[in-house]
């Protein structure tokens, strides 16, 4: 059998598909990219030092205890009930300001649904008590 | 005088340099995206309705409490009194910082109020619960 020899045709990679190539890889990464932006309840801590005398009747006292159960004022309501209790209470004072305090034994889970309340409430004075 | 009429010229665009404007587009595009991801400790966060979008990412730096009381930051573990130090320099490199609590539904709320004490000494007050969305 004769062997055969090549002729060499003048080898070129062909550069007119590069950009469809390169576009791809750009849609891609366009594509996979995830900005998973993060979300959650927004709060402003008081600064150090920074406590302030408040009249006792503008406060409103929210107690958690360690099974979860919420003291409102000295009464106990139903976290569901919170946010319609607490827009009727601001609504006859405008100037309350909601002292959250939380028993150290009680759930992170309980005291973010009591703060998700009073924010559905359209409550803006809510002042974190340091619970003992 | 007699107007010169001027030479057909060539009107193509060049796309020979088509690829690499791509390609800088393409390697723009992956040196931008941040994947800067620590991956914190297991937690399930709690639900809430009334929840805000973090406006940057740059400036957000993350807690993580999980459910047996380990606090971690940046992958670093920290008892709750180191918190202070920590969120001080960052607070000091970056006074527009949100401090973004990721903290298991189930931990005790005497930690979390320790981080607030400690939050509040580092004067990094800008504060966000991560929670999930609730659906009723």
């Amino acid at each position: 059998m004769a062997k055969q020899k090549r002729r060499f045709k003048g080898g070129e990679i062909p550069t007119s598909s590069m950009a469809d190539i390169a576009f791809l890889l750009l849609i891609f990464f366009l594509v996979t990219t995830t900005i998973d932006m993060d979300k959650g309840l927004g709060m402003v801590l008081p600064a150090e030092g920074e406590e302030i005398e408040i009249n006792k009747k503008n406060i409103l006292n929210c107690l958690i205890n360690s099974t979860g159960n919420v003291l409102l004022g000295g009464e106990a309501v139903d976290i569901r009930n919170l946010a319609k209790t607490v827009r009727q209470k601001i609504a006859q004072n405008d100037k309350l300001v909601i002292s959250v305090k939380a028993h150290s034994a009680s759930r992170y889970e309980d005291y973010v649904r009591v703060i998700d309340q009073l924010k559905q409430a359209n409550a803006t004075r809510i002042s974190i008590a340091e619970s003992d | 005088m007699k107007i010169q009429r001027k030479t057909q010229l060539d009107s193509e665009i060049p796309t020979a340099s088509m690829p690499d404007i791509i390609f800088m587009l393409l390697i723009f595009f992956m040196v931008t995206t941040v994947l800067r991801e620590y991956s914190g400790l297991p937690i399930s966060l709690p639900k809430a309705k009334r929840i805000e979008k973090l406006k940057s990412k740059r400036h957000t730096s993350h807690i993580w409490v999980s459910k047996e009381g380990l606090v971690s930051i940046e992958d670093k573990l920290y008892s709750a009194d180191g918190v202070r130090h920590v969120m001080y320099e960052k607070r000091v490199s970056d006074p527009q910082l949100v401090v973004s609590l990721k903290a298991d539904e189930r931990s005790k709320m005497g930690l979390i109020s320790d981080i607030h004490t400690e939050l509040r000494k580092a004067d990094a007050l800008k504060l966000n619960y991560s929670s999930k969305t609730a659906v009723d």
